[in-house]
């Protein structure tokens, strides 16, 4: 077995006197599609911050590749490889899809640079129209990511995380508010990414990823209730009480 | 015609540069051309910030003041050459952004503006008290540009023209400058931070660096005005610093059009020269030029400028 790519050491997360993460521990494999579910209020969205850099953990150690990363600001999760696509469509709305793409990209290649035109890295713009055309958004190049519909602004989303080649994607919910066929489209773009990259999906509807994940973390209370396969998470019968039951 | 403002946009430096060449023919005395030329750095170093990164400071004239003291002291009491002068000026009010960009970026929204503009009036009161070196209420006096001889061209600052042409090099070469950082990969790093600051960090940029960063930039441009304003006036007024004047750049970048290139120059001519002609008429200037800003701010929220490139873009892009 290879080293792992993610791993989460006895993290906890306190807001005042509230315990949204208690002492959750996991290790993340190379590669592999995985999955955090659980029920509302189960902390999902709090382990997405906590291991995508948005908030720094109360407790515990947090190991991407190998090197501890515990604390860095959002921006280094970024360099080091993380990329992340937030549940609340996050675009920079006044500007064109090309150019949200295009300045994600240019994490890679220059962040201070203030004569040279950027006119000249003609590279980051024919990165950019390839990563539009991945997600299906190459005829909305121009437009401003304001105007395209709430399916496209998701797929914007993820076309910018992938542009600063990320090694590990962290998605919270890509398909929250989305159509059937739009969400359709998304899980299959997830396969495709899938099958290049370390992919971590938090989601609440636990069908859309049965399908797809090889590996489901079911969080309950602030804690990981159970793992495994798709087949040995509906086997499960703790997880069954607590989230299928329910519906 | 499309041709032509396409043409214009490419060459934007240069097609202000030429306009301004030929500005002081067109203004009725040379003194109110030499002054827009002064305020409109000033408010193009403030929508920088402003129009570009989304950071209303009402903190400004410290730096517009800051640059002018600091040249009319080297000058007054150091002896410098006025070239020399300057460069000091602006690096007084580039360290200045420095010291209340690095306190000030630490907050957000309101709590910026009105960090900024308490440091800013914290500012003043220093240059008020120190009397012996700003002359306090007085303001500093005594700053003289000698006759320059430069390539057989006799250049003095007595003569409007000769000293608008002057400050004009100074002014072409910050207009280039900031031309040249909006076409940059960091200028579009901070229309970034403006769109969405958790994405921008998301995406790996450094947030509070690249704010600081545009900040001292802000800062510098402004206190470049600041010193020109000094050689402009042979004195520095201490209400320079007022924070009436952070208020003008403010006023300036929305009449004109914010984050637009060259708005805020527009705004600032349209500002002082209203407030030229509307002074001879009456004593409450101010009331008219208010009811002009709130007219646009109401019905051309985009600006003059802004308004009338995006007339030119429908009529371009139907």
């Amino acid at each position: 077995m290879s080293s792992p790519i993610l791993e989460v050491e006895g993290i906890s997360k306190r807001f005042g006197k509230f315990v949204a993460l208690n002492n959750v521990s996991a290790s993340f494999q190379p590669g592999k599609l995985s999955a955090i579910i659980g029920p509302n209020g189960a902390g999902k969205s709090t382990f997405f911050n906590v291991v995508s850099g948005a908030f720094a953990p109360s407790a515990g150690r947090l190991k991407f590749q190998g090197r501890d990363i515990t604390g860095l600001p959002q921006h280094e999760f970024a360099r080091q490889g993380i990329a992340k696509s937030f549940q609340i469509t996050t675009v920079f709305k006044q500007l064109s899809a090309h150019e949200n793409v295009r300045v994600a990209a240019q994490m890679r290649a220059s962040r201070y640079q203030l004569i040279k035109p950027r006119r000249a890295m003609s590279e980051l713009a024919e990165r950019a129209d390839a990563l539009l055309e991945r997600v299906g958004l190459a005829d909305h190049r121009a437009r401003p990511a304001a105007d395209l519909a709430h399916g496209q602004q998701r797929a914007l989303e993820v076309a910018m995380a992938l542009a600063s080649e990320p090694v590990l994607l962290l998605m919270d919910e890509p398909t929250a508010g989305m159509s059937p066929e739009e969400t359709k489209v998304m899980m299959d773009l997830i396969t495709a990414l899938a099958a290049e990259r370390s992919v971590i999906l938090v989601e609440h509807k636990m069908k859309l990823v049965m399908g797809i994940c090889e590996r489901l973390l079911v969080l309950h209370h602030g804690e990981f209730l159970a793992e495994g396969t798709p087949a040995e998470i509906r086997a499960n019968t703790d997880v069954k009480r607590v989230y299928l039951g329910q519906g | 015609m499309n041709g032509l403002v396409a043409l214009i946009r490419r060459h934007r430096v240069a097609a202000v540069v030429l306009f301004l060449l030929v500005f002081p023919l067109l203004m009725p005395y040379h003194a109110l051309a030499v002054n827009i030329l002064i305020f409109g750095l000033f408010a193009v170093g403030f929508n920088l910030l402003f129009g570009y990164t989304g950071l209303l400071s009402f903190g400004h004239a410290a730096f517009l003041g800051v640059g002018s003291y600091l040249t009319g002291i080297s000058m007054v009491h150091g002896g410098l050459p006025w070239g020399l002068a300057l460069l000091i000026g602006v690096l007084a009010a580039a360290l200045a952004g420095l010291l209340i960009g690095y306190l000030a970026i630490r907050t957000r929204g309101i709590y910026f503006s009105m960090v900024t503009l308490a440091l800013a009036q914290i500012v003043y009161y220093v240059f008020y008290k120190a009397e012996r070196w700003t002359g306090g209420e007085n303001g500093l006096r005594g700053i003289q540009v000698p006759v320059m001889d430069v390539a057989g061209f006799r250049i003095d600052f007595i003569d409007p023209v000769s000293k608008y042409y002057v400050i004009l090099v100074f002014v072409a070469a910050a207009m280039w400058f900031v031309s040249r950082l909006l076409a940059s990969p960091f200028g579009a790093v901070i229309e970034a931070v403006r769109e969405n600051e958790s994405r921008a960090a998301a995406c790996g940029y450094d947030v509070a660096r690249t704010k600081l960063l545009v900040f001292v930039i802000s800062a510098a441009i402004c206190g470049l005005a600041g010193g020109l304003r000094a050689l402009h006036l042979s004195v520095v007024p201490i209400d320079s610093l007022h924070y009436l004047q952070s208020g003008q750049a403010v006023m300036m970048c929305l009449l004109g059009g914010m984050g637009t290139f060259f708005g805020p120059f527009v705004g600032a001519a349209v500002f002082l020269t209203l407030e030229d002609v509307v002074t001879t008429i009456t004593r409450h200037w101010m009331a008219v030029v208010g009811a002009v800003f709130m007219f646009f701010v109401l019905f051309f929220p985009a600006g003059i400028w802004g308004t009338l490139m995006k007339r030119l873009d429908r009529a371009a892009h139907p």
